[in-house]
């Protein structure tokens, strides 16, 4: 793990615990450690990510995202293969989405 | 005179236009329900039609039998919420105002929302179970199935009641053995989750439960789209799902009507306190079921154990008291499994479906998340107590708050006692 991470104090799934530790370099570890390279465009669902919780106070859902942004939900995909409501979430240092029950 | 207004004549509508009737002075109050279908559905009815179980009569009734006498029913479209001028606006043109404000709106599929999903298969061979014209559609489906592949799948999450696809898949796979063709029958169910259920003990439980019934879980799909051409399901991440009958879930949103009003979120449920279920924005608006934005589960139980916590608000904020009262996320939800055998789970905000006996501690009669043929006859015996209790306002004996009492902390997951298909 990265030196950047030991510091970082993170839930049994691997959600930073506080959101409000996050910062860039916490967040490109943790997209390595996921086997992440960010790009632009992940940044600019980093970015919208951390807007939203700063005004809403939890991650956004994907169609959130799609709708608010000018990423796809294929590019999504693309961009955090697997799951990328809750990878999206995890890079940008938020807790789960709570979304689905 | 005031006026207490409920947009929605469903189970929340009724529940709480009974429960404000009783306790509202009716020299004072008046209370007007506006709903747009005369007809009530019973949609816990829905999964059982296309196996035979229940016909059409059983599911639908006059909406007005379960109305208390003295309200104002108005049968009509909504046009608009204005919450700023406590205001509704009906399609008709009719402006009407309230005091207070109860939105019960539920939630209902959109099958346009997901691409070919409405193509030449809409309706052939693909179909849907939350609609009364769906369900009935769906039934000749399965009578004259001839064998090939069944794709139970949802769409996205939320959805209102998230077991009943598993519910599908289970009767399905009960369904063709007792007509002695499951051979010929294969039946994959692909959800958006990453597990059978939202919960890790009740979704390890129900994954077992799949695996030992020959259902195959496509865990993490995404539906991209529908490709009636080709009768294909596509996801997201490139993976494809053949289907001979497709079982869809379609997304699943708020009233269009929540949407124009500013008041939904991006799937137009309305942003509501979790706790004291006001409105996050409008004091004198109170919401209830499946159109809330909250992080439990879309379904009957829930309406029923929310309808105290909104009724005791309601009445406090009327008279400028504090929101005392507070609605814990329960949830109670019965599995049908086939073979006249039902898992039953119960759970809230913060605890996750565990083993036990609901609702008394160790006595039960109800086995939480084992197959039993008790847990069966709830479900079952649901019907007549929906009807004959629930909506009439007579209480209903499943106390409103979670206790964890009688639940085991840690489970082992057991489910041993489910009958096998040898009994057929």
């Amino acid at each position: 793990m990265s030196d950047v991470l030991t510091a970082v104090s993170f839930d049994a799934e691997g959600f930073m615990t506080d959101g409000n530790a996050w910062n860039e370099e916490i967040g490109k570890a943790i997209a390595a450690r996921e086997g992440i390279d960010l790009t632009d465009r992940h940044w600019v669902v980093i970015n919208y990510c951390r807007a939203e919780w700063k005004a809403k106070g939890e991650a956004p859902t994907l169609r959130n995202i799609t709708k608010n942004t000018d990423v796809s939900t294929k590019e999504l995909y693309e961009l955090f293969p697997g799951g990328p409501g809750k990878l999206a979430a995890k890079v940008s240092g938020l807790k789960k989405p709570t979304g689905c029950i | 005179m005031k006026t207490l207004m409920i947009l929605g004549g469903g189970t929340a509508g009724t529940l709480i236009a009974r429960k404000m009737y009783k306790e509202l002075d009716k020299g004072t109050w008046k209370i007007v329900l506006v709903d747009q279908d005369p007809n009530h559905y019973y949609q816990p009815g829905y999964l059982f039609v296309p196996f035979g179980m229940y016909t059409a009569k059983h599911v639908v009734r006059p909406k007005k039998n379960f109305f208390p006498r003295g309200i104002d029913y108005i049968t009509a479209e909504v046009e608009r919420i204005d919450a700023d001028n406590n205001r509704v606006t009906l399609t008709d043109g009719r402006q009407l105002y309230y005091n207070y404000l109860v939105i019960a709106t539920g939630t209902d599929i959109h099958p346009q929302e997901t691409e070919g999903m409405l193509g030449d298969g809409w309706r052939k061979n693909v179909h849907e179970f939350y609609t009364y014209e769906g369900t009935l559609a769906l039934t000749e489906a399965v009578k004259n199935f001839k064998g090939g592949r069944i794709a139970v799948q949802i769409t996205e999450m939320p959805i209102k009641c998230p077991v009943a696809p598993l519910e599908f898949a289970f009767l399905a796979d009960w369904y063709f053995t007792k007509k002695k063709m499951r051979d010929k029958v294969e039946i994959v169910y692909a959800t958006p989750l990453s597990g059978a259920f939202t919960k890790p003990v009740a979704s390890q439980a129900l994954a077992d439960m799949l695996k030992r019934k020959n259902i195959q879980m496509e865990a993490d799909f995404a539906t991209m789209e529908v490709d009636s051409s080709a009768n294909v399901l596509r996801s997201y991440d490139n993976r494809e799902i053949p289907y001979d009958l497709l079982v869809t879930v379609p997304v699943n949103m708020g009233a269009a009507m929540i949407g124009r009003s500013g008041l939904g979120d991006d799937l137009n449920y309305v942003p509501t306190n979790k706790e004291t279920l006001q409105s996050n924005r409008y004091p004198n608006i109170f919401v209830m079921g499946d159109a809330t934005n909250l992080p439990t589960s879309k379904a009957g139980s829930v309406i029923h154990f929310q309808m105290e916590t909104v009724a005791e608000n309601m009445l406090a904020h009327m008279r400028n008291k504090p929101l005392e009262h507070h609605f814990d996320g329960h949830a109670l939800c019965y599995i049908e499994t086939g073979y006249s055998q039902a898992v039953m789970i119960d759970f809230s905000y913060d605890v996750e479906p565990l083993m036990g006996k609901y609702p008394l501690p160790v006595v039960g009669p109800f086995s939480l998340l084992k197959s039993t043929w008790i847990n069966h006859l709830g479900k079952m015996g649901f019907y007549y107590m929906y009807y004959e209790m629930m909506l009439r306002g007579i209480d209903v004996p499943l106390p409103t708050r979670y206790s964890l009492v009688g639940k085991e902390k840690t489970p082992t997951l057991n489910l041993e006692n489910e009958r096998t298909p040898k009994n057929v």
